[in-house]
């Protein structure tokens, strides 16, 4: 039973690495660009969430309306004035540069509101639970679950159902003639960047509402959106969903065996699949 | 008149800076003798952070490798150190060559899993897997777990009984550690295997078309750096006397600064790292009491260069007055010989 439990559990919390992880994926699929800033970026969302809450009093999840817009308009200003300059040459400079506002990012939320860790209290939705015969599930996983589901298949619908979703796979199958075709491949990044930083803005409240946090753990927030991209298959939505919930599910294993072995056990079974399958278990694209 | 051509890698500017490089050497050879406890201390770090950044250049400036993970092999490096001299009974010298041994038996299977992720992916690949080693060495009770440990006295006094001696050696062994990785950069940036390099550099593809095995090429630079890369490690550990997976895996320690450096100084050049190095102690001495401000400073600093000149500051200057330090250039050089003249 407990091992069932684990694995409930651990399939919840993939919900919530899968957010880590789509955003990730998202700007990757449309420009090639691996933001290693990415985790910090989750993080900077989780201070203006708690910011949010403390300065108008309201629920965290409530502080969205105000958190959504602010990291959008935010990606769309640093995708405009410092990425986009980043592109087109070889992949050293973005990496460099989103490595460098990862430094910037970090040393600044330092600045403002010290290392100590911080959390948001969402009142009673944070012990909340459900009993499901002998499981017992909590509110809060159980919502980021099913807001991860509906923000990837929001991002589906976006790329596949919209003019902004052919925009994009426009841009990112051929530059030049999607130029050509009178689109503007700055200003479709930009939205780019501004729509992966709306998910990482839900990503980073569910993450602060959930657990504690504090400016240096941005890094291993990456890490696990990377795991998860990689294990799902790079390109491939749901199966960044998947890859979430995989390794979700070994960690939560791993500590189930050893409480030392949870960040380890995750890792592990990346490394394994990477061995056996290096494009991931559903990959749409290839590199 | 036969006029013949002949092909030089070297110049009067790569005579006089070799010349001066020795005699540098030979001055800072001398420094225990005459500088005090601090400067040497400074001096010392810097020689490893050189040490460090020119082989994360021959990596990513050369092959292509960009890894966000070199951490892992410092901290493998100086947790061989401990481990070697407190359980292998090691003398403290003969633990930094064997961690350069043990650093390369490791980084083969970690590249033959790493090099199956591209550019960027690879990036993060190797962050991953220092954070494997990381957890895997929180989990070795016997060297400290999680909190880490202090090298044992009687293994400290091996090295040198009096304190200022084994500052002195401490300091040597960083000196030798950096000339050596130098030395070794250059000799295989002349050699055939940098000849390739420089090829994967400048046009990957073409290079493949002209019959140069891209992979081995570029798994033998990895092994190789890493195995250098754990000797430092182990001469970090050997200065800081104590050890902790936080400290030994640091990213922002090992791996951050370390790619400031190359990128300020001017990447895929042997020239950069020492001209980032400077850079980079200069700012950290200079505002280190700023904190927090210093690192932001630090990182837009980086991003601008990465900017506005992708070549760093080495690149500029060469643009400028087109010098090049070390013998690594070709030049074509007319020798007529005098018979119609």
């Amino acid at each position: 039973m407990e091992w069932v439990n684990a694995v409930i559990q651990g399939t919840l919390l993939g919900g919530l690495y899968a957010l880590f992880a789509a955003g990730l994926s998202l700007i990757f699929g449309v420009m090639r660009l691996v933001n290693i800033a990415h985790g910090d970026l989750i993080i900077l969302a989780a201070y203006l969430g708690l910011s949010t809450t403390v300065a108008f009093g309201m629920h965290p999840l409530l502080a969205l309306i105000v958190v959504i817009p602010v990291m959008a308009a935010l990606g769309y200003v640093l995708q405009r004035v410092v990425l986009n300059r980043t592109l087109g040459g070889d992949l050293l400079s973005p990496l460099l540069v989103t490595f460098g506002l990862s430094v910037i990012i970090q040393n600044v939320l330092l600045n403002v509101y010290s290392a100590d860790p911080q959390k948001m209290g969402a009142g009673a939705l944070e012990t909340a639970s459900v009993k499901i015969g002998t499981v017992s599930l909590g509110v809060l996983p159980l919502l980021t679950f099913v807001i991860a589901i509906a923000v990837i298949a929001g991002l589906q619908w976006i790329f596949y159902r919209t003019a902004l979703g052919r925009a994009f796979r426009a841009v990112s199958d051929n530059q030049d003639i999607a130029q050509l075709m009178g689109l503007n491949k700055h200003h479709i990044y930009g939205l780019a960047l501004a729509l992966s930083l709306a998910v990482t803005a839900i990503a980073g409240l569910l993450l602060g509402i959930r657990t504690s946090f504090d400016p240096a753990v941005g890094g291993s927030r990456l890490i696990f959106g990377f795991e998860a991209v990689i294990i799902g298959g790079l390109g491939n939505l749901w199966g960044t969903l998947a890859g979430g919930v995989i390794l979700g599910v070994a960690q939560t294993l791993g500590a189930l065996i050893n409480p030392g072995w949870q960040l380890l056990a995750g890792h592990i079974v990346f490394l394994i699949i990477l061995a056996i399958r290096p494009n991931g278990l559903f990959p749409r694209m290839s590199e | 008149m036969n006029t013949h051509y002949r092909v030089t890698r070297s110049s009067t500017a790569t005579h006089i800076s070799m010349l001066l490089a020795v005699l540098l050497i030979v001055v800072l050879v001398t420094v225990p003798w005459w500088a005090g406890r601090a400067e040497m201390r400074l001096l010392g770090e810097i020689f490893l952070y050189l040490a460090l950044a020119s082989l994360w250049n021959l990596l990513a400036g050369y092959a292509g490798l960009v890894s966000v993970g070199q951490q892992a092999y410092v901290g493998f490096g100086g947790y061989m150190l401990f481990a070697l001299t407190m359980f292998g009974g090691l003398h403290p010298l003969a633990a930094i060559a064997m961690a350069g041994v043990l650093g390369a038996i490791i980084a083969v299977p970690v590249a033959a899993l790493m090099f199956r992720l591209r550019g960027a992916y690879f990036a993060i690949g190797t962050w991953v897997m220092a954070e494997v080693f990381r957890l895997s060495f929180a989990q070795v009770s016997a060297l400290g777990g999680g909190s880490g440990s202090s090298l044992p006295v009687a293994i400290v006094k091996s090295l040198s009984a009096s304190r200022s001696s084994r500052e002195s050696l401490s300091y040597w062994l960083a000196l030798a550690a950096v000339v050596i990785v130098i030395l070794t950069v250059v000799f295989t940036l002349r050699s055939r295997k940098g000849l390739a390099l420089t090829a994967i550099r400048d046009n990957e593809l073409a290079a493949g078309s002209l019959g140069i095995n891209i992979w081995r090429t570029k798994f033998l630079v990895y092994v190789a750096a890493s195995s250098l890369t754990a000797v430092l490690g182990a001469l970090i550990f050997l200065q800081k006397l104590r050890i902790s997976p936080d400290a030994a895996f640091a990213v922002n320690d090992w791996t951050a600064f370390v790619i400031f450096i190359v990128v300020i100084g001017g990447i895929g050049t042997v020239e950069g790292p020492i001209i980032g190095t400077l850079v980079f102690f200069a700012l950290r001495e200079t505002m280190a009491d700023l904190g927090t401000i210093y690192l932001i400073l630090l990182g837009v600093v980086a991003i601008a260069i990465m900017l506005v000149a992708p070549k760093g500051l080495w690149g500029l200057i060469r643009s400028r007055f087109d010098l090049q330090l070390f013998p690594l250039g070709y030049r074509v050089e007319s020798t007529s010989s005098n018979k119609g003249e």
